[in-house]
Protein backbone atom coordinates (compact mmCIF):
# COMPACT_ATOMS: atom_id res chain seq x y z
CA UNK A 1 0.00 0.00 0.00
CA UNK A 2 1.25 3.44 -0.87
CA UNK A 3 0.09 6.80 0.39
CA UNK A 4 -0.42 9.13 -2.53
CA UNK A 5 -0.93 12.90 -2.36
CA UNK A 6 -4.65 12.18 -2.94
CA UNK A 7 -4.95 9.67 -0.12
CA UNK A 8 -3.01 11.99 2.17
CA UNK A 9 -5.55 14.68 1.49
CA UNK A 10 -8.41 12.27 2.14
CA UNK A 11 -6.95 11.04 5.44
CA UNK A 12 -6.32 14.60 6.55
CA UNK A 13 -9.88 15.56 5.71
CA UNK A 14 -11.37 12.58 7.54
CA UNK A 15 -9.29 13.49 10.60
CA UNK A 16 -10.19 17.18 10.18
CA UNK A 17 -6.51 18.11 10.00
CA UNK A 18 -5.19 20.99 7.96
CA UNK A 19 -1.94 20.13 6.22
CA UNK A 20 0.14 23.08 5.11
CA UNK A 21 1.44 22.74 1.51
CA UNK A 22 5.09 22.89 2.61
CA UNK A 23 4.55 19.95 5.00
CA UNK A 24 3.03 17.60 2.44
CA UNK A 25 6.21 16.15 1.04
CA UNK A 26 7.64 15.35 4.48
CA UNK A 27 4.36 13.84 5.69
CA UNK A 28 4.05 11.65 2.62
CA UNK A 29 7.52 10.28 3.12
CA UNK A 30 7.03 9.69 6.82
CA UNK A 31 3.62 8.01 6.35
CA UNK A 32 4.95 5.75 3.64
CA UNK A 33 7.88 4.72 5.85
CA UNK A 34 5.45 3.82 8.65
CA UNK A 35 3.21 1.87 6.29
CA UNK A 36 6.18 -0.04 4.90
CA UNK A 37 7.32 -0.91 8.41
CA UNK A 38 3.86 -2.15 9.49
CA UNK A 39 3.53 -3.96 6.16
CA UNK A 40 6.17 -6.40 7.44
CA UNK A 41 3.27 -8.03 9.31
CA UNK A 42 1.59 -9.02 6.04
CA UNK A 43 4.39 -11.50 5.51
CA UNK A 44 2.93 -13.69 8.29
CA UNK A 45 0.40 -16.24 7.08
CA UNK A 46 -2.77 -15.62 9.12
CA UNK A 47 -5.04 -18.05 7.28
CA UNK A 48 -7.62 -19.48 9.66
CA UNK A 49 -6.74 -17.15 12.53
CA UNK A 50 -9.56 -15.12 14.06
CA UNK A 51 -8.86 -11.39 14.27
CA UNK A 52 -7.71 -10.26 17.69
CA UNK A 53 -10.16 -7.58 18.77
CA UNK A 54 -9.36 -7.27 22.45
CA UNK A 55 -6.17 -7.59 24.47
CA UNK A 56 -7.78 -9.34 27.44
CA UNK A 57 -9.95 -12.46 27.57
CA UNK A 58 -12.51 -10.75 29.74
CA UNK A 59 -16.12 -11.08 28.53
CA UNK A 60 -19.54 -9.94 29.78
CA UNK A 61 -18.57 -6.81 31.66
CA UNK A 62 -22.14 -5.61 31.98
CA UNK A 63 -23.80 -3.13 34.29
CA UNK A 64 -27.25 -3.21 35.89
CA UNK A 65 -29.79 -0.84 34.36
CA UNK A 66 -29.69 1.72 37.16
CA UNK A 67 -29.71 5.51 36.90
CA UNK A 68 -26.89 7.44 38.53
CA UNK A 69 -26.44 11.17 38.27
CA UNK A 70 -22.68 11.62 38.21
CA UNK A 71 -22.39 15.15 36.83
CA UNK A 72 -24.31 18.33 37.42
CA UNK A 73 -25.53 20.36 34.49
CA UNK A 74 -23.01 23.09 35.36
CA UNK A 75 -20.10 20.64 35.60
CA UNK A 76 -21.07 19.17 32.25
CA UNK A 77 -20.96 22.52 30.50
CA UNK A 78 -17.92 23.86 32.35
CA UNK A 79 -15.30 22.04 30.26
CA UNK A 80 -16.57 23.28 26.92
CA UNK A 81 -14.87 26.16 25.06
CA UNK A 82 -18.27 27.81 24.60
CA UNK A 83 -21.71 27.34 26.10
CA UNK A 84 -24.72 29.26 27.36
CA UNK A 85 -26.85 28.46 30.42
CA UNK A 86 -28.41 25.41 28.75
CA UNK A 87 -26.44 24.32 25.73
CA UNK A 88 -23.00 23.67 24.34
CA UNK A 89 -22.23 26.13 21.56
CA UNK A 90 -20.33 25.11 18.49
CA UNK A 91 -19.54 26.90 15.22
CA UNK A 92 -22.58 26.86 12.97
CA UNK A 93 -23.13 23.46 11.37
CA UNK A 94 -24.73 23.26 7.97
CA UNK A 95 -26.08 19.87 6.98
CA UNK B 1 -42.85 17.30 -12.26
CA UNK B 2 -44.11 15.79 -15.48
CA UNK B 3 -46.47 12.90 -15.15
CA UNK B 4 -45.86 9.44 -16.50
CA UNK B 5 -48.64 7.21 -17.67
CA UNK B 6 -49.90 4.23 -15.75
CA UNK B 7 -48.81 2.10 -18.66
CA UNK B 8 -45.20 3.21 -18.26
CA UNK B 9 -45.30 2.91 -14.46
CA UNK B 10 -46.63 -0.62 -14.75
CA UNK B 11 -43.47 -1.65 -16.62
CA UNK B 12 -41.41 -0.89 -13.53
CA UNK B 13 -41.01 -2.65 -10.22
CA UNK B 14 -40.50 -0.89 -6.91
CA UNK B 15 -37.81 -2.28 -4.59
CA UNK B 16 -37.58 -1.03 -1.00
CA UNK B 17 -35.61 -1.93 2.08
CA UNK B 18 -36.24 -0.25 5.43
CA UNK B 19 -33.99 0.67 8.33
CA UNK B 20 -35.86 1.23 11.57
CA UNK B 21 -34.21 2.75 14.62
CA UNK B 22 -36.06 2.04 17.86
CA UNK B 23 -35.04 3.75 21.11
CA UNK B 24 -34.99 1.15 23.86
CA UNK B 25 -36.91 2.07 26.99
CA UNK B 26 -34.15 1.22 29.46
CA UNK B 27 -33.85 3.35 32.60
CA UNK B 28 -30.26 4.34 31.84
CA UNK B 29 -28.18 4.74 28.70
CA UNK B 30 -26.51 2.01 26.72
CA UNK B 31 -22.95 2.57 28.02
CA UNK B 32 -23.44 4.93 30.98
CA UNK B 33 -25.68 5.35 34.03
CA UNK B 34 -27.21 8.71 33.11
CA UNK B 35 -31.00 8.73 32.80
CA UNK B 36 -32.45 7.72 29.45
CA UNK B 37 -35.34 10.16 29.55
CA UNK B 38 -37.09 12.34 26.97
CA UNK B 39 -38.14 15.90 27.69
CA UNK B 40 -35.75 16.91 30.50
CA UNK B 41 -33.88 20.25 30.56
CA UNK B 42 -30.98 20.21 28.05
CA UNK B 43 -27.65 18.68 29.08
CA UNK B 44 -28.87 17.39 32.42
CA UNK B 45 -28.77 13.64 31.68
CA UNK B 46 -25.09 13.46 30.83
CA UNK B 47 -21.94 11.91 32.26
CA UNK B 48 -18.26 12.02 31.35
CA UNK B 49 -18.83 8.89 29.22
CA UNK B 50 -21.70 10.47 27.29
CA UNK B 51 -19.69 13.65 26.84
CA UNK B 52 -16.78 11.67 25.44
CA UNK B 53 -14.20 12.95 27.89
CA UNK B 54 -10.77 11.40 27.42
CA UNK B 55 -9.91 8.39 29.52
CA UNK B 56 -13.48 7.38 30.34
CA UNK B 57 -14.64 3.81 29.84
CA UNK B 58 -18.09 2.76 28.66
CA UNK B 59 -19.84 -0.24 30.22
CA UNK B 60 -22.71 -2.07 28.53
CA UNK B 61 -26.20 -2.00 30.08
CA UNK B 62 -27.39 -5.61 30.50
CA UNK B 63 -31.05 -4.62 30.03
CA UNK B 64 -30.54 -3.41 26.47
CA UNK B 65 -28.96 -6.72 25.49
CA UNK B 66 -32.07 -8.55 26.71
CA UNK B 67 -34.35 -6.14 24.88
CA UNK B 68 -32.48 -6.63 21.61
CA UNK B 69 -32.58 -10.41 22.03
CA UNK B 70 -36.34 -10.29 22.70
CA UNK B 71 -36.83 -8.39 19.47
CA UNK B 72 -34.68 -10.90 17.63
CA UNK B 73 -36.62 -13.85 18.99
CA UNK B 74 -39.91 -12.15 18.08
CA UNK B 75 -38.61 -11.67 14.52
CA UNK B 76 -37.40 -15.26 14.09
CA UNK B 77 -33.73 -14.19 14.00
CA UNK B 78 -30.63 -16.13 14.85
CA UNK B 79 -29.01 -14.65 17.97
CA UNK B 80 -25.25 -14.04 17.81
CA UNK B 81 -23.48 -15.86 20.62
CA UNK B 82 -20.28 -13.79 20.52
CA UNK B 83 -20.72 -10.05 20.25
CA UNK B 84 -18.39 -7.11 19.96
CA UNK B 85 -19.00 -3.45 19.26
CA UNK B 86 -17.36 -1.37 16.56
CA UNK B 87 -16.51 2.27 16.13
CA UNK B 88 -18.11 4.09 13.23
CA UNK B 89 -15.93 7.15 12.76
CA UNK B 90 -17.28 10.50 11.65
CA UNK B 91 -17.29 14.05 12.90
CA UNK B 92 -20.44 15.78 13.92
CA UNK B 93 -20.86 18.03 16.97
CA UNK B 94 -23.75 16.01 18.41
CA UNK B 95 -21.46 12.95 18.46
CA UNK B 96 -18.94 13.98 21.10
CA UNK B 97 -16.57 11.01 20.84
CA UNK B 98 -16.00 11.43 17.10
CA UNK B 99 -17.40 7.93 16.54
CA UNK B 100 -20.66 6.13 17.07
CA UNK B 101 -20.43 2.89 19.01
CA UNK B 102 -22.37 0.32 17.01
CA UNK B 103 -22.24 -3.32 15.94
CA UNK B 104 -20.81 -3.79 12.48
CA UNK B 105 -19.29 -7.28 12.31
CA UNK B 106 -21.45 -9.07 14.88
CA UNK B 107 -25.03 -7.79 14.86
CA UNK B 108 -26.79 -9.31 17.87
CA UNK B 109 -29.57 -10.70 15.62
CA UNK B 110 -29.10 -12.13 12.15
CA UNK B 111 -31.65 -13.04 9.50
CA UNK B 112 -35.26 -13.51 10.53
CA UNK B 113 -38.49 -12.28 8.97
CA UNK B 114 -41.86 -10.70 9.64
CA UNK B 115 -45.10 -11.55 7.86
CA UNK B 116 -47.22 -8.49 7.19
CA UNK B 117 -50.73 -7.99 5.90
CA UNK B 118 -50.93 -5.13 3.42
CA UNK B 119 -54.01 -3.68 1.78
CA UNK B 120 -54.88 -1.00 -0.76
CA UNK B 121 -56.65 1.92 0.93
CA UNK B 122 -59.53 0.76 3.11
CA UNK B 123 -60.05 -2.44 1.17
CA UNK B 124 -61.09 -5.51 3.15
CA UNK B 125 -58.88 -7.66 0.97
CA UNK B 126 -55.28 -8.00 1.99
CA UNK B 127 -52.21 -9.84 0.85
CA UNK B 128 -49.62 -11.42 3.11
CA UNK B 129 -46.00 -10.53 2.46
CA UNK B 130 -42.99 -12.07 4.12
CA UNK B 131 -40.30 -9.44 4.66
CA UNK B 132 -36.92 -10.90 5.50
CA UNK B 133 -34.65 -9.14 7.95
CA UNK B 134 -30.98 -8.73 7.28
CA UNK B 135 -30.02 -7.94 10.86
CA UNK B 136 -30.81 -6.17 14.12
CA UNK B 137 -27.91 -4.51 15.89
CA UNK B 138 -27.32 -2.46 19.02
CA UNK B 139 -25.97 1.07 18.89
CA UNK B 140 -26.10 4.45 20.58
CA UNK B 141 -28.13 7.49 19.56
CA UNK B 142 -26.51 10.88 18.95
CA UNK B 143 -27.35 14.16 20.68
CA UNK B 144 -29.48 16.92 19.20
CA UNK B 145 -28.35 19.99 17.27
CA UNK B 146 -30.42 23.13 17.26
CA UNK B 147 -29.73 25.74 14.61
CA UNK B 148 -31.15 29.10 15.76
CA UNK B 149 -32.06 31.29 12.80
CA UNK B 150 -29.58 34.11 12.10
CA UNK B 151 -27.09 32.84 14.69
CA UNK B 152 -23.52 32.04 13.76
CA UNK B 153 -23.49 29.09 16.16
CA UNK B 154 -25.25 25.78 16.68
CA UNK B 155 -26.57 24.62 20.06
CA UNK B 156 -25.95 21.09 21.26
CA UNK B 157 -28.05 19.08 23.72
CA UNK B 158 -26.46 15.77 24.65
CA UNK B 159 -29.32 14.29 26.71
CA UNK B 160 -30.15 11.95 23.84
CA UNK B 161 -26.52 10.96 23.24
CA UNK B 162 -26.00 7.39 24.35
CA UNK B 163 -29.69 6.48 24.24
CA UNK B 164 -29.83 2.75 23.50
CA UNK B 165 -31.05 1.92 20.00
CA UNK B 166 -31.71 -1.16 17.98
CA UNK B 167 -31.50 -0.78 14.24
CA UNK B 168 -33.68 -3.26 12.39
CA UNK B 169 -32.63 -3.69 8.76
CA UNK B 170 -34.76 -5.50 6.19
CA UNK B 171 -33.73 -7.14 2.96
CA UNK B 172 -34.95 -5.25 -0.15
CA UNK B 173 -38.15 -7.34 -0.16
CA UNK B 174 -40.78 -4.61 -0.19
CA UNK B 175 -42.54 -4.20 -3.55
CA UNK B 176 -45.51 -1.97 -2.67
CA UNK B 177 -45.66 1.25 -0.59
CA UNK B 178 -48.46 -0.33 1.47
CA UNK B 179 -46.15 -3.16 2.48
CA UNK B 180 -43.76 -0.64 4.01
CA UNK B 181 -46.53 0.91 6.11
CA UNK B 182 -47.83 -2.53 7.12
CA UNK B 183 -44.32 -3.62 8.09
CA UNK B 184 -43.88 -0.57 10.32
CA UNK B 185 -47.22 -1.27 11.98
CA UNK B 186 -46.08 -4.82 12.75
CA UNK B 187 -42.72 -3.66 14.11
CA UNK B 188 -44.40 -1.05 16.27
CA UNK B 189 -46.90 -3.56 17.62
CA UNK B 190 -44.10 -5.99 18.53
CA UNK B 191 -41.88 -3.43 20.30
CA UNK B 192 -44.92 -2.29 22.27
CA UNK B 193 -45.91 -5.85 23.19
CA UNK B 194 -42.37 -6.53 24.31
CA UNK B 195 -42.31 -3.25 26.24
CA UNK B 196 -38.93 -2.32 24.76
CA UNK B 197 -39.91 0.91 22.94
CA UNK B 198 -43.02 3.09 22.88
CA UNK B 199 -43.01 3.05 19.09
CA UNK B 200 -43.88 6.73 18.81
CA UNK B 201 -42.80 7.87 15.33
CA UNK B 202 -43.97 11.47 15.80
CA UNK B 203 -41.69 11.89 18.82
CA UNK B 204 -38.85 10.05 17.12
CA UNK B 205 -38.60 7.09 19.47
CA UNK B 206 -39.09 4.98 16.37
CA UNK B 207 -37.56 6.31 13.14
CA UNK B 208 -37.49 4.93 9.64
CA UNK B 209 -35.21 5.41 6.65
CA UNK B 210 -36.14 3.88 3.30
CA UNK B 211 -33.79 2.66 0.58
CA UNK B 212 -35.78 2.95 -2.62
CA UNK B 213 -34.92 1.82 -6.13
CA UNK B 214 -36.82 0.84 -9.26
CA UNK B 215 -36.10 -1.58 -12.09
CA UNK B 216 -37.83 -2.86 -15.19
CA UNK B 217 -40.07 -5.79 -14.35
CA UNK B 218 -38.20 -9.01 -14.97
CA UNK B 219 -34.78 -7.48 -14.30
CA UNK B 220 -32.83 -9.35 -11.65
CA UNK B 221 -30.25 -6.66 -10.99
CA UNK B 222 -31.20 -4.01 -8.44
CA UNK B 223 -31.43 -0.42 -9.61
CA UNK B 224 -29.42 2.45 -8.10
CA UNK B 225 -30.89 3.11 -4.65
CA UNK B 226 -31.74 6.40 -3.03
CA UNK B 227 -32.01 6.81 0.73
CA UNK B 228 -34.99 8.73 2.06
CA UNK B 229 -35.07 10.23 5.53
CA UNK B 230 -37.26 12.47 7.60
CA UNK B 231 -40.52 10.52 7.54
CA UNK B 232 -42.16 10.76 10.92
CA UNK B 233 -45.21 8.56 10.47
CA UNK B 234 -46.17 5.32 8.78
CA UNK B 235 -48.40 7.25 6.44
CA UNK B 236 -45.51 9.51 5.43
CA UNK B 237 -43.22 6.57 4.77
CA UNK B 238 -45.85 5.24 2.38
CA UNK B 239 -46.32 8.66 0.73
CA UNK B 240 -42.58 9.19 0.33
CA UNK B 241 -42.15 5.80 -1.33
CA UNK B 242 -45.14 6.41 -3.63
CA UNK B 243 -43.63 9.72 -4.70
CA UNK B 244 -40.12 8.37 -5.08
CA UNK B 245 -41.26 5.47 -7.28
CA UNK B 246 -42.83 7.85 -9.80
CA UNK B 247 -39.87 10.24 -9.63
CA UNK B 248 -37.30 7.54 -10.34
CA UNK B 249 -39.33 6.12 -13.22
CA UNK B 250 -39.50 9.61 -14.72
CA UNK B 251 -35.76 10.10 -14.38
CA UNK B 252 -35.09 6.78 -16.11
CA UNK B 253 -37.70 7.39 -18.80
CA UNK B 254 -36.08 10.73 -19.61
CA UNK B 255 -32.88 8.83 -20.31
CA UNK B 256 -31.04 10.05 -17.22
CA UNK B 257 -29.49 8.03 -14.42
CA UNK B 258 -30.53 7.84 -10.77
CA UNK B 259 -28.05 9.70 -8.55
CA UNK B 260 -26.87 7.96 -5.41
CA UNK B 261 -27.99 10.42 -2.77
CA UNK B 262 -29.92 11.03 0.42
CA UNK B 263 -33.27 12.72 -0.02
CA UNK B 264 -35.55 14.28 2.56
CA UNK B 265 -39.32 13.94 2.55
CA UNK B 266 -41.31 17.14 2.81
CA UNK B 267 -44.59 16.50 4.61
CA UNK B 268 -46.38 19.52 3.17
CA UNK B 269 -45.66 19.02 -0.51
CA UNK B 270 -45.50 15.23 -0.29
CA UNK B 271 -42.24 15.32 -2.29
CA UNK B 272 -38.71 14.22 -1.67
CA UNK B 273 -35.79 16.52 -2.35
CA UNK B 274 -32.05 16.01 -2.40
CA UNK B 275 -30.00 16.93 0.65
CA UNK B 276 -26.93 19.01 -0.02
CA UNK B 277 -24.64 16.40 -1.52
CA UNK B 278 -21.53 15.72 0.46
CA UNK B 279 -18.42 16.26 -1.58
CA UNK B 280 -16.53 13.33 -0.10
CA UNK B 281 -17.69 9.75 0.10
CA UNK B 282 -18.56 8.49 3.53
CA UNK B 283 -15.71 6.47 4.91
CA UNK B 284 -16.55 5.35 8.41
CA UNK B 285 -13.39 3.29 8.96
CA UNK B 286 -15.11 0.78 11.22
CA UNK B 287 -12.91 -1.03 13.67
CA UNK B 288 -13.56 -3.10 16.83
CA UNK B 289 -14.21 -1.03 19.95
CA UNK B 290 -11.41 -2.04 22.34
CA UNK B 291 -12.96 -0.33 25.37
CA UNK B 292 -15.98 -2.64 25.56
CA UNK B 293 -15.44 -6.27 26.49
CA UNK B 294 -17.08 -8.77 24.15
CA UNK B 295 -20.31 -10.28 25.45
CA UNK B 296 -21.43 -13.84 25.09
CA UNK B 297 -25.02 -15.09 24.90
CA UNK B 298 -25.58 -18.61 26.22
CA UNK B 299 -28.38 -21.16 25.72
CA UNK B 300 -29.45 -20.47 29.31
CA UNK B 301 -29.73 -16.74 28.57
CA UNK B 302 -31.91 -17.48 25.57
CA UNK B 303 -34.25 -19.85 27.46
CA UNK B 304 -34.59 -17.40 30.32
CA UNK B 305 -35.34 -14.47 27.99
CA UNK B 306 -37.73 -16.52 25.88
CA UNK B 307 -39.62 -17.66 28.98
CA UNK B 308 -40.08 -14.05 30.09
CA UNK B 309 -41.57 -12.95 26.76
CA UNK B 310 -45.29 -12.27 26.46
CA UNK B 311 -47.40 -13.97 23.81
CA UNK B 312 -47.06 -11.97 20.62
CA UNK B 313 -49.84 -10.61 18.41
CA UNK B 314 -49.15 -13.19 15.71
CA UNK B 315 -49.70 -16.04 18.19
CA UNK B 316 -52.65 -14.33 19.87
CA UNK B 317 -54.51 -13.86 16.57
CA UNK B 318 -54.30 -17.64 16.11
CA UNK B 319 -55.21 -18.35 19.71
CA UNK B 320 -58.22 -16.03 19.71
CA UNK B 321 -59.62 -17.87 16.71
CA UNK B 322 -58.85 -21.35 18.04
CA UNK B 323 -59.55 -21.04 21.77
CA UNK B 324 -62.23 -18.34 21.80
CA UNK B 325 -63.71 -19.10 18.37
CA UNK B 326 -63.55 -15.44 17.35
CA UNK B 327 -63.63 -14.39 13.69
CA UNK B 328 -60.24 -13.36 12.27
CA UNK B 329 -61.36 -9.73 12.14
CA UNK B 330 -62.12 -9.63 15.88
CA UNK B 331 -58.85 -11.39 16.67
CA UNK B 332 -56.83 -8.82 14.76
CA UNK B 333 -58.62 -5.85 16.33
CA UNK B 334 -58.40 -7.19 19.88
CA UNK B 335 -54.69 -7.99 19.63
CA UNK B 336 -53.65 -4.63 18.20
CA UNK B 337 -52.76 -3.42 21.67
CA UNK B 338 -51.43 -5.83 24.26
CA UNK B 339 -53.48 -4.31 27.08
CA UNK B 340 -56.66 -4.98 25.11
CA UNK B 341 -55.70 -8.60 24.44
CA UNK B 342 -54.79 -9.22 28.08
CA UNK B 343 -58.05 -7.61 29.23
CA UNK B 344 -60.07 -9.74 26.82
CA UNK B 345 -58.52 -12.91 28.19
CA UNK B 346 -59.11 -11.81 31.77
CA UNK B 347 -62.81 -11.21 31.08
CA UNK B 348 -63.04 -14.55 29.28
CA UNK B 349 -61.78 -16.26 32.43
CA UNK B 350 -65.03 -15.10 34.08
CA UNK B 351 -67.56 -15.70 31.31
CA UNK B 352 -67.81 -18.18 28.47
CA UNK B 353 -69.62 -15.77 26.12
CA UNK B 354 -66.41 -14.95 24.25
CA UNK B 355 -67.96 -13.45 21.15
CA UNK B 356 -70.19 -11.26 23.32
CA UNK B 357 -67.10 -10.00 25.18
CA UNK B 358 -65.50 -9.23 21.83
CA UNK B 359 -68.61 -7.31 20.73
CA UNK B 360 -68.51 -5.25 23.91
CA UNK B 361 -64.84 -4.43 23.46
CA UNK B 362 -65.06 -3.61 19.76
CA UNK B 363 -68.31 -1.66 20.26
CA UNK B 364 -68.98 0.49 23.33
CA UNK B 365 -65.56 0.08 24.96
CA UNK B 366 -63.52 1.01 21.87
CA UNK B 367 -65.85 3.92 21.07
CA UNK B 368 -65.39 5.17 24.61
CA UNK B 369 -61.59 4.92 24.35
CA UNK B 370 -61.61 6.70 21.00
CA UNK B 371 -63.90 9.48 22.18
CA UNK B 372 -61.94 10.12 25.35
CA UNK B 373 -58.55 9.71 23.69
CA UNK B 374 -57.57 6.98 26.14
CA UNK B 375 -55.55 3.85 25.51
CA UNK B 376 -56.39 0.25 26.31
CA UNK B 377 -54.27 0.63 29.44
CA UNK B 378 -57.06 2.86 30.82
CA UNK B 379 -60.08 0.57 30.54
CA UNK B 380 -63.29 2.24 31.72
CA UNK B 381 -64.74 -0.95 33.28
CA UNK B 382 -63.13 -3.48 35.59
CA UNK B 383 -62.75 -7.02 34.30
CA UNK B 384 -65.48 -8.18 36.69
CA UNK B 385 -67.89 -5.41 35.64
CA UNK B 386 -67.59 -6.27 31.97
CA UNK B 387 -67.92 -10.00 32.64
CA UNK B 388 -71.07 -9.34 34.71
CA UNK B 389 -72.52 -7.00 32.08
CA UNK B 390 -71.95 -9.67 29.41
CA UNK B 391 -73.55 -12.36 31.59
CA UNK B 392 -76.60 -10.19 32.38
CA UNK B 393 -77.11 -9.37 28.71
CA UNK B 394 -76.63 -12.94 27.55
CA UNK B 395 -79.15 -14.16 30.16
CA UNK B 396 -81.62 -11.63 28.78
CA UNK B 397 -81.77 -9.70 32.06
CA UNK B 398 -81.29 -6.57 29.98
CA UNK B 399 -80.96 -5.84 26.30
CA UNK B 400 -77.57 -5.18 24.71
CA UNK B 401 -78.65 -1.74 23.60
CA UNK B 402 -79.74 -0.72 27.12
CA UNK B 403 -76.70 -2.37 28.67
CA UNK B 404 -74.17 -0.84 26.29
CA UNK B 405 -75.61 2.63 26.73
CA UNK B 406 -77.17 3.11 30.14
CA UNK B 407 -75.47 0.43 32.22
CA UNK B 408 -72.10 1.10 30.56
CA UNK B 409 -72.38 4.84 31.22
CA UNK B 410 -73.24 4.18 34.87
CA UNK B 411 -70.26 1.87 35.36
CA UNK B 412 -67.61 3.95 33.57
CA UNK B 413 -64.78 4.79 35.97
CA UNK B 414 -66.83 3.51 38.94
CA UNK B 415 -64.72 0.47 39.80
CA UNK B 416 -66.66 -0.10 43.05
CA UNK B 417 -70.04 -0.35 41.32
CA UNK B 418 -71.52 -3.83 40.87
CA UNK B 419 -73.11 -4.34 37.47
CA UNK B 420 -76.28 -6.13 38.58
CA UNK B 421 -77.00 -3.83 41.53
CA UNK B 422 -76.43 -0.80 39.30
CA UNK B 423 -78.80 -2.17 36.65
CA UNK B 424 -81.42 -2.80 39.32
CA UNK B 425 -81.01 0.64 40.84
CA UNK B 426 -81.47 2.24 37.42
CA UNK B 427 -84.45 -0.02 36.77
CA UNK B 428 -82.85 -1.48 33.65
CA UNK B 429 -83.46 -5.16 34.43
CA UNK B 430 -86.15 -7.01 32.58
CA UNK B 431 -87.81 -10.32 33.38
CA UNK B 432 -87.01 -13.04 30.89
CA UNK B 433 -87.37 -16.19 32.98
CA UNK B 434 -89.84 -18.66 31.38
CA UNK B 435 -91.00 -20.07 34.70
CA UNK B 436 -91.94 -16.62 35.94
CA UNK B 437 -93.34 -15.26 32.68
CA UNK B 438 -95.39 -18.25 31.48
CA UNK B 439 -98.06 -18.34 34.26
CA UNK B 440 -98.34 -14.57 34.10
CA UNK B 441 -98.90 -14.60 30.35
CA UNK B 442 -101.45 -17.43 30.64
CA UNK B 443 -103.33 -15.28 33.18
CA UNK B 444 -103.51 -12.34 30.78
CA UNK B 445 -104.58 -14.47 27.82
CA UNK B 446 -107.33 -16.01 29.99
CA UNK B 447 -108.79 -12.52 30.53
CA UNK B 448 -109.48 -12.18 26.78
CA UNK B 449 -111.09 -15.44 25.65
CA UNK B 450 -112.80 -13.88 22.61
CA UNK B 451 -109.65 -12.29 21.28
CA UNK B 452 -107.71 -15.48 21.91
CA UNK B 453 -110.24 -17.42 19.86
CA UNK B 454 -110.09 -14.81 17.06
CA UNK B 455 -106.30 -15.06 17.04
CA UNK B 456 -106.48 -18.83 16.69
CA UNK B 457 -108.87 -18.38 13.76
CA UNK B 458 -106.29 -16.27 11.99
CA UNK B 459 -106.43 -12.71 13.31
CA UNK B 460 -102.69 -12.77 13.94
CA UNK B 461 -102.41 -9.04 14.31
CA UNK B 462 -104.09 -9.34 17.70
CA UNK B 463 -100.68 -10.35 18.99
CA UNK B 464 -99.79 -6.69 19.38
CA UNK B 465 -102.81 -6.12 21.59
CA UNK B 466 -101.82 -9.06 23.80
CA UNK B 467 -98.26 -7.79 24.02
CA UNK B 468 -99.51 -4.40 25.12
CA UNK B 469 -101.66 -5.97 27.84
CA UNK B 470 -98.77 -8.11 29.07
CA UNK B 471 -96.43 -5.16 29.28
CA UNK B 472 -99.03 -2.96 30.94
CA UNK B 473 -100.02 -5.54 33.57
CA UNK B 474 -96.46 -6.32 34.66
CA UNK B 475 -94.95 -4.53 37.63
CA UNK B 476 -91.42 -5.17 36.31
CA UNK B 477 -89.86 -4.72 32.87
CA UNK B 478 -90.26 -7.71 30.66
CA UNK B 479 -87.89 -8.92 27.97
CA UNK B 480 -90.07 -8.19 24.90
CA UNK B 481 -88.41 -10.82 22.77
CA UNK B 482 -88.99 -13.57 25.31
CA UNK B 483 -92.54 -12.35 26.05
CA UNK B 484 -93.44 -12.43 22.35
CA UNK B 485 -92.16 -15.96 22.05
CA UNK B 486 -94.11 -17.21 25.06
CA UNK B 487 -97.25 -15.33 24.06
CA UNK B 488 -97.29 -16.99 20.67
CA UNK B 489 -96.72 -20.34 22.33
CA UNK B 490 -99.68 -19.84 24.71
CA UNK B 491 -102.01 -18.53 21.99
CA UNK B 492 -101.21 -21.28 19.59
CA UNK B 493 -101.43 -24.15 22.06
Amino acid sequence: MEITPESLEKIAHLARLQVAPQDREKLLESLNKTIAWVDKLSEVDTTGIEPLTHMTHEVNRLRKDKIEQTLTHEQALSQAPDHDADYFRVPKVID
Amino acid sequence: MKTVSEAILSQYELVVGLEVHAQLSAQSKIFAADANRFGDAPNTNVSVITLGHPGTLPMLNEAVVEMAIKMGLACHCEISRYNIFDRKNYFYPDLPKGFQTTQDKTPICKGGYLDVKARKGNSKDYWVKRIRLNRIHLEEDAGKSIHPADADYTLIDLNRAGTPLIEIVTEPDIRQPEEAAAYLAVVRRIVRYLGICDGNMEEGSMRCDANVSVRKKGDTKLGQKVEIKNMNSMRNVQRAIEYEFVRQVQVLESGAKITSETRLFDVNSGRTFAMRTKEELNDYRYFPEPDLAPFVVTDEDLSRIRAAMPELPEQLVEKFQQVYQLPEYDSVVLTDEREMAVYFEQVCALTKHYKAVSNWLMGPVKSYLNETGKTAAEMPLTVRQLADAVELTEQGALSFSVASKELFAALVNQPEAVAEATARRLNLLQESNTDTLLPFIREIVAKFPNEAAAYRKGKKNLLGMFMGEVMKASSVKIDPKKAGELLRQVLES
